[in-house]
């Protein structure tokens, strides 16, 4: 038996490397960096292949990733989404989920913001675990759920970090949340709110 | 002699702004007290839930005490203000009416003074006296309740209560009630399986602890529950001491003082017991929190001796976890005053 690993967060979920595998249709979902995943594998691909794959892109760096751009395009996917961010995103990945067919094979690569929000998109769609793969690619960035006040904030790069909806400062904890695609925060300084530590750049 | 329970009337208190609870002397003395030795380290501590003795925690399966019916109203307050403290995943209606089921008949046998249940096929009427209650319903018809089983029962049943269903050898916390945890958030938790949820424990997964009480917990057979003691301190009286709120509460963190600490600083003591359901296979894991002061616990010398020594003791990292730096040091010399220094005896029962 393994023994856990001390730096892993058991609540979150382990991510892998893309392998395409057999299937009926292959729906590729990638943010900024995570496209190059897509490029990479399509060299030791068939040239055919994405006849029958869909690839939605989230591009919110544009001065940088517009040789990911024009690499996707050339792959002769007839469905090639993109799109300015996770959110625009999602509607059009939840109808694409939502008319799956049997054997669909869903491919996750980026932020884990992106890997998070897709997942819980799948699963909200009834997609089988086994039926997704994810590979963690750009940035470390967190997305956190306030214990507080629930609202979520996207991208948070610091420790503590700031909540977007309610202002209290939170301490974001090594604890993972699925259904929330989320890390919790809670609030550091709660004991005294006058003692406000310095924010670090540690998940960026 | 040992005073049941039922012996004494239930107090009129609060567990928020002026905290008048307080244990009568009895109380006290039938508290499961969580230390069987002068120190403290996790451990898979998991017995036989079986019926003890008179005059402790444990003489009734689910235990009903001066406290309940303010409990109660407490709990109410917390839905109120956040009705996400009871969630129950589509799939687990039918572990809430083996829940209901589960605690209408354990309380209905061990305490008919105060409750009773008649049942003629699925129609069934429920008699809650201290609550004032008296319900006919139709079992596993929703819609002849004012809320869905699970919080329909555990709006009336003293702790908070967690269902756990068990799929590919694990355990999902995919129901519960939470209103009075030691801060940890069901919203957060929910859906989660039983290595996640536990995440944020330290030392105990390098031990090996969680593999092995899940092991445990899988093999629980219906008839035969299971239980075993946690702890942690709270300051003031305070069920509703969750990560929601804890902008609100976290101040009172820093109030001990040596003048204060015997009364408003208390040993927070969870009953955590489970039970395999009948229709679901579910387990029911029910967490009971006793208060006791450190003032309480000076009227037993026994274990104001331990809680001394198990202070003085603690690992570091335990300590913080479960948020005691504030306040360990001023509740050591408190208690030092108790400590004779010589040998306690065996187990967790006062002398």
């Amino acid at each position: 038996m393994s023994q856990p690993d001390d730096s892993a967060i058991l609540s979150r979920p382990r991510y892998g490397t893309l392998s395409p595998v057999e299937a009926n249709f292959h729906v590729f979902v990638a943010d900024d960096s995570g496209g190059e995943t897509i490029l990479s594998l399509a060299q030791s691909l068939p040239d055919d292949f994405f006849n029958n794959a869909e690839i939605i892109y989230v591009n919110t760096d544009s001065e940088n990733n517009q040789s990911v751009i024009d690499g996707l395009e050339a792959l002769g996917c007839p469905r090639l989404y993109i799109g300015p961010s996770i959110a625009a995103a999602l509607p059009r990945l939840r109808t694409s989920l939502d008319r799956m067919r049997m054997g669909t094979q869903v491919y996750l690569s980026g932020s884990e913001s992106l890997l998070g929000m897709a997942t819980m998109t799948a699963m909200e769609a009834g997609l089988d675990h086994q039926a997704l793969q994810t590979e963690h690619r750009g940035s470390l960035a967190r997305r956190v759920q306030c214990v507080h006040c629930k609202g979520i904030t996207e991208n948070v790069t610091t420790q503590p970090a700031d909540c977007d909806h309610c202002g209290l400062l939170l301490f974001v904890r090594d604890h993972y949340s699925r259904r929330a695609a989320a890390f919790q925060g809670v609030n550091i300084n709660a004991e005294d709110p006058s003692d406000v530590p310095a924010k670090e750049e540690i998940y960026s | 002699m040992a005073t049941s329970a039922k012996d004494l009337p239930f107090r009129e208190e609060t567990f928020r702004d002026d905290f008048t609870f307080k244990n009568s002397p009895e109380t006290v003395l039938r508290a499961p007290f969580p230390f069987d030795k002068d120190s403290y380290m996790y451990a898979v501590n998991m017995e036989l839930h079986r019926d003890g003795r008179p005059g402790t925690a444990y003489e009734a399966p689910i235990d009903v005490d001066e406290h309940y019916v303010s409990e109660m109203k407490d709990r109410a307050l917390v839905l109120d203000e956040d009705p996400l403290r009871y969630q129950s995943l589509p799939h687990m209606t039918l572990a809430g009416w083996d829940t209901l089921e589960l605690l209408m008949t354990c309380k209905a046998e061990t305490y008919p003074e105060w409750f009773s249940l008649t049942r003629d096929g699925d129609n069934w009427h429920w008699v809650n006296r201290p609550m004032g209650i008296d319900q006919h319903f139709v079992f596993g018809d929703e819609s002849t309740l004012p809320y869905a089983p699970l919080e329909y029962i555990t709006r009336q049943a003293q702790g908070d209560f967690c269902v756990l269903d068990e799929r590919d050898g694990n355990l999902w916390m995919d129901a519960g009630m939470v209103t009075t945890q030691a801060d940890w958030s069901l919203d957060f938790d929910i859906g989660m399986n039983f290595f996640e949820w536990h995440a944020p424990v330290p030392l105990a997964h390098e031990k090996g602890i969680f593999k092995r009480a899940l092991k445990y917990l899988l093999s629980i057979q219906q008839g035969n529950p299971a239980r075993r003691l946690n702890w942690t301190m709270t300051v003031n009286p305070r069920l509703d001491t969750s990560p929601e709120n804890y902008h609100i509460w976290g101040p009172e963190n820093t109030h001990i003082t040596p003048e204060n600490v015997a009364d408003k600083l208390f040993l927070r003591i969870e009953l955590q017991s489970f039970w395999r359901l009948p229709r679901s296979n579910a387990l029911l894991f029910p967490i009971r929190c006793y208060f006791l002061s450190m003032r309480d616990l000076s009227t037993v010398p026994k274990w104001a001796t331990r809680m001394h020594r198990v202070l003085q003791t603690l690992p570091p990292e335990i300590a913080s976890y479960k948020g005691l730096d504030n306040y360990r040091e001023i509740a050591i010399n408190w208690l030092s005053q108790f400590d004779d220094g010589k040998p306690t005896s065996e187990g967790p029962h006062p002398d």
